[in-house]
């Protein structure tokens, strides 16, 4: 007791601020108007004000105003220290108090008057209070500061400039010719400033800024601060087009005698999006000599970018490894950490063990940001030697099992998904960590997405049983949503595996009794069909689920309530959900983050189109829409007169063309634009609807609508195209278009319908159970050889482009050294008929191909078997 | 973990703090709104602080900012800055503002002292950076344009009675403790 107390006693003793209350500090401001002004008081006060605004307390206005108008007096005194508190205290209340504007006439005496000490700050106050209207009066006042000889003013002139180019951008324009002067100051801050002032100003300007940094790369700066900007200057130039002499000058700053500058460099020349290894070379060299430097952050800058090299070209970071070694037991765990995932980047297999026994032993003491990135190098590193996965899941459970926030959690849950999705092997060890993990485990999100990876991959491995355990417990413990992941993951266990239903029954019996509705709902559902012993059932309700978009079951659905008929619902006239690219199983995993938005946006684009031509009405009653066209064809060269491009819409019996169309001649207006499309093989042209007019840079849509043929084998053709329309000439500076005009066409490239455009791609997660589901009595069976192909790859890439279906059970990745392979394929072809294709290939000069078509519908089959032919 | 290049500017800090060794608040200033209120502030600071007073590393990364610090016996000196910039540059930054507060504190660099000669820091800080953009980087240079008050002169020019009084003072601390 009596030691807080005098700690207490102390604490306040040696802070004259402690426990400062506001109103009485602004009472103690009232001082300010005694005569004569007691400096050091006034000057005490104002410390007390200052120190109080840094808390963040708060000052209302009337209080501030107040205090703001009594501190004026003190411009009476002509004490440094005092006005410079007071210049201090301005800028701190200029937001805060009305009508500051009061003290410019002091600010303007104090920057033009002869006190060289007065008159910086007295600038930086100025512009701080005043507005555009009143820059005006001053503007004579500070072209005249910018080239002042005096250092610290025309520093000052020359930031505040660049802190009004913000409100007034025109006025601080008109001073570029005294920015210019003063970047030939010899003082390294006015050059900095002067440049970073010039820059601002230009900046809109691609060709100023060109000249700008030709002109300041030769003749040699002597701020390292101005030579970072510069770097930093042509960088973005360099970004935008390659220009040669740039690249020389950022090279040539790797032997600059400044560490900063070399350091910029390095770091700009690291940074650029194309660089080859021949040109990272030099740059790699001078971080591996910062290595080693007794300076923390330069080591730290240094290990950190060449981090960022290792990314991409690994080969190039090799040369440091001996370096890095050295770094692993730096006192900055920051650096450590840095140096042991670059060397997992580019270290031997060998070497494996030894970092992440080394990099075990202080993972607790980095922040979660830097376990991320260790993560992340684990993944990578798993790719690279997949022989080494049992020891990376050893870490990564042993990492799951530490404290750590949610985003830590699910980048270590992402990286053991992704590895025992890529790699077999590691399959059982990786799902036995995640089981251990979701026993304690506090987030919802990562609970459920564990759950629903058990129940496909858990029933397919060789003891499925062991997982029944671990998924029932989170029946009995969990949440709701936990509970009716679990549900569902067990159901998949009680429709693959014989043996182990009648248990699964008894299970989903007892959760019948679940508190929750949704979770009761799953179970019930879940019994009736295990309960029909069916393995159609089986696959369509359980082991693969729904295949249409969310979003358009939604309208649908919508839409049916609205006008109330008597046919049932049919699940086929909803769209399917389009199969977002797979993108993500490529080898550059980095980013957990990363694909999620561009998932969304694939989603949803064809609801976009689908909601476009509902909109035409010449388009309506076509019936739903079945597919859209991933990417659009171009049907002319780039840079030509008009561009169009073309995205095809599949509908039951009819196509729609949507032709995209930009006229890039800024001296024509086109009106009535349509495409003439030729009636070939069957397709009958019906309709065309026009684009009204094109106007330059501004595109414009038309489309034309396409009757299939009645026999349904007849699904690809060849069409010849036509743009046609009406010109008329234009004033290019005002758009206006002449009265009359005359017809004109241009010929377009030729149009290809494929197979590919009516069969919609589907991911079938357990492709076995839909096989025997579907059936085999449409099936089909044909051999071809494809003497083209030189290899397997090659083969599998081509048919699934060919067919325009979706490649399960990652069929289409082919094992190396393979001669013969199985792919499994799965879509849905226009009209709503599932279409399951097996094809197995083989390998001796040329491919051999064995497929094997099942559907739903005797044509599809026929159609999808002759498309390879 | 990489933010893209952000625009050439001459803005490039965005923080400097002092704090004393219970992650108190002496003098903060943010440039920017990457925390734009005091509660935001001072959560930042206390996890900065947390992360930065056992181990004496001089840089972390944190929040996705880079944080250049010093410390030296219960104060904390930071400068942050984004995680694109050039570390070196910050840490001139921050390698001027402990020199001039180490020459203006007379090597004194001490909470208590700090305290004492607040006023001086306040304009010290000020001199360095002006809303983000750097001012000056030198330190002598900082020193001078804060132009310091008579009394803060050299021991041999102080007068007797001041002398006698900065003796009592440290006396009765000494006392104290």
């Amino acid at each position: 007791m009596m030691k807080r107390d005098k700690k207490e006693e102390e604490e306040g003793g040696a802070n004259p601020f402690y426990n400062l209350e506001k109103s009485s500090v602004l009472q103690e401001a009232r001082t300010f108007n005694e005569t004569p002004i007691n400096t050091r008081k006034c000057c005490h006060i104002l410390t007390k004000i200052l120190y109080l605004i840094n808390q963040g307390e708060h000052i209302g206005t009337m209080e501030a105003t107040e205090t703001f108008f009594a501190m004026t007096k003190l411009f009476q005194s002509k004490d440094l220290t005092l006005r410079r508190m007071v210049y201090l205290c301005i800028k701190e209340m200029a937001y805060i108090a009305e009508d500051v504007i009061i003290v410019t006439s002091c600010l303007t005496k104090d920057m033009t008057g002869r006190e060289d000490q007065f008159r910086a700050p007295a600038i930086r106050a100025l512009c701080r209070i005043t507005d555009t209207t009143m820059l005006q009066s001053i503007e004579r006042y500070m072209k005249q500061a910018i080239v002042d000889k005096v250092h610290s003013v025309s520093s000052a002139a020359l930031t505040s400039s660049l802190h009004l180019a913000k409100t007034s951008p025109d006025v601080v324009k008109r001073w570029v010719n005294e920015a210019q002067e003063a970047v030939n100051s010899d003082n390294i801050m006015v050059q900095h400033h002067a440049l970073g002032l010039l820059y601002h100003i230009r900046k809109n300007d691609k060709l100023a800024v060109t000249k700008l940094v030709n002109k300041y790369t030769r003749h040699s700066l002597k701020s390292p601060y101005a030579y970072c900007l510069l770097i930093r200057i042509a960088c973005k130039l360099l970004e935008e087009d390659n220009a040669g002499p740039m690249f020389e000058f950022i090279e040539s700053c790797l032997r600059h005698k400044s560490e900063m500058v070399i350091y910029e460099a390095a770091h700009a020349i690291v940074n650029m999006k194309n660089t080859t290894a021949k040109e990272l070379a030099p740059a790699v060299s001078v971080l591996q000599l910062f290595c080693s430097s007794p300076k923390p952050t330069l080591r730290f800058a240094a290990v950190r970018t060449l981090n960022k090299v290792a990314m991409k070209h690994p080969a190039a970071v090799t040369a440091c490894n001996l370096d890095l070694e050295n770094l692993i037991t730096d006192v900055n765990r920051s650096i450590a950490t840095l140096a042991i995932t670059t060397l997992l980047k580019t270290g031997s297999e060998s070497s494996v063990d030894r970092l992440m026994k080394q990099i075990s032993s202080f993972m607790s003491e980095i922040s979660d940001e830097f376990k991320i990135v260790v993560v992340q190098a684990i993944r990578s590193l798993c790719l690279k030697f997949p022989r080494k996965h049992s020891i990376m899941m050893t870490f990564l459970s042993s990492m799951l099992r530490d404290e750590g926030g949610f985003e830590y959690k699910r980048a270590i849950v992402d990286t053991i998904i992704g590895i025992l999705e890529e790699n077999s092997e590691a399959k059982e060890a990786g799902l036995a960590h995640l089981c251990e993990f979701i026993e304690d485990c506090e987030h919802t999100v990562l609970a459920t997405r564990i759950l629903h990876l058990l129940g496909k991959e858990g029933p397919r491995t060789p003891q499925p049983a062991k997982y029944i355990r671990f998924i029932y417990n989170r029946v009995i413990l969990e949440d709701a949503p936990v509970r009716a992941a679990a549900v569902s993951a067990l159901a998949k266990f009680g429709a693959h595996c014989d043996e182990l239903l009648p248990s699964i029954m008894v299970l989903l019996q007892r959760v019948q009794l679940d508190m929750d509705d949704e979770v009761r709902d799953r179970a019930t559902f879940y019994l009736n069909i295990l309960a029909q012993h069916q393995k159609a059932l089986n696959s369509a309700f359980i082991l693969n689920s729904l295949q249409v978009s969310i979003v358009g079951l939604e309208r649908a659905l919508h839409h049916y309530t609205m006008e109330p008929t008597e046919t049932p619902f049919d699940l086929k006239s909803v769209p399917l959900a389009t199969q977002p690219l797979q993108e993500l199983s490529k080898p550059i995993m980095e980013a957990s983050s990363g694909p999620k938005s561009t998932e969304k946006a694939a989603a949803s684009r064809q609801d976009v189109y689908a909601e476009q031509l509902a909109s035409v009405p010449e388009l309506a009653n076509l019936g739903p829409l079945f597919k859209s066209s991933s990417l659009p064809v171009e049907l002319t060269e780039s840079e030509t007169e008009y561009m169009v491009r073309c995205i095809k819409h599949t509908f039951p019996h009819h196509l729609v063309f949507q032709f995209d169309c930009t006229n890039t001649l800024n001296d024509q207006v086109l009106e009535n634009v349509t495409v003439q499309m030729e009636n070939t093989d069957d397709f009958e042209v019906i309709r065309s609807v026009p684009a009204a007019s094109l106007v330059y840079e501004k595109p414009g849509t038309t489309y034309t609508l396409v009757r299939l043929p009645e026999d349904p084998t007849q699904v690809t053709t060849t069409f010849t195209c036509t743009l046609k329309f009406i010109v008329k000439d234009c004033d290019p500076n005002t758009g206006e278009a002449d009265e009359e005009g005359y017809e004109d066409e241009y010929v377009l490239e030729d149009l290809e319908v494929t197979v590919s455009d009516h069969v919609q791609k589907v991911v079938k997660p357990n492709f076995a159970a839909s096989w025997e589901e579907v059936g085999a009595s449409n099936e089909l069976e044909d051999t071809y050889a494809l003497a083209s192909m030189k290899s397997i790859d090659e083969a599998v890439k081509s048919i699934i482009q060919f067919m325009g279906l979706q490649a399960c059970e990652r069929s289409d990745k082919v094992p190396d050294d393979k001669s013969s392979h199985t792919l499994y394929l799965a879509g849905v072809f226009r009209g709503g008929h599932d279409v399951l294709v097996r094809a197995k290939l083989a390998f001796s000069e040329g491919v051999t191909m064995q497929i094997t078509v099942r559907s739903t519908d005797a044509y599809a089959s026929e159609v999808l078997a002759s498309a390879v032919g | 973990m990489d933010a893209p290049m952000p625009d050439p500017s001459l803005y490039c800090v965005k923080a400097i703090l002092i704090l004393d060794n219970d992650a108190n608040r002496l003098i903060a200033k943010y440039y920017d709104d990457t925390y734009p209120t005091a509660k935001e502030q001072k959560a930042f600071e206390k996890n900065l602080f947390s992360k930065t007073h056992r181990a004496n590393a001089e840089i972390i990364m944190l929040e996705g900012l880079t944080c250049i610090y010093r410390s030296n016996v219960d104060l904390f000196f930071y400068v942050i800055g984004s995680q694109s910039e050039n570390e070196l540059i910050l840490a001139s930054v921050l390698n001027c503002l402990y020199d001039a507060v180490n020459t203006m504190l007379r090597k004194n660099v001490e909470k208590r002292a700090l305290l004492d000669n607040m006023d001086a820091v306040f304009l010290a800080v000020d001199e360095i950076c002006d809303n983000g953009i750097i001012m000056e980087s030198d330190a002598s240079a900082v020193v001078n344009r804060v132009s310091f008050r008579s009394d803060d002169l050299p021991l041999g020019e102080q007068t007797v009675a001041s002398v006698l009084q900065s003796a009592k003072e440290q006396i009765k601390w000494s006392l104290l403790k």
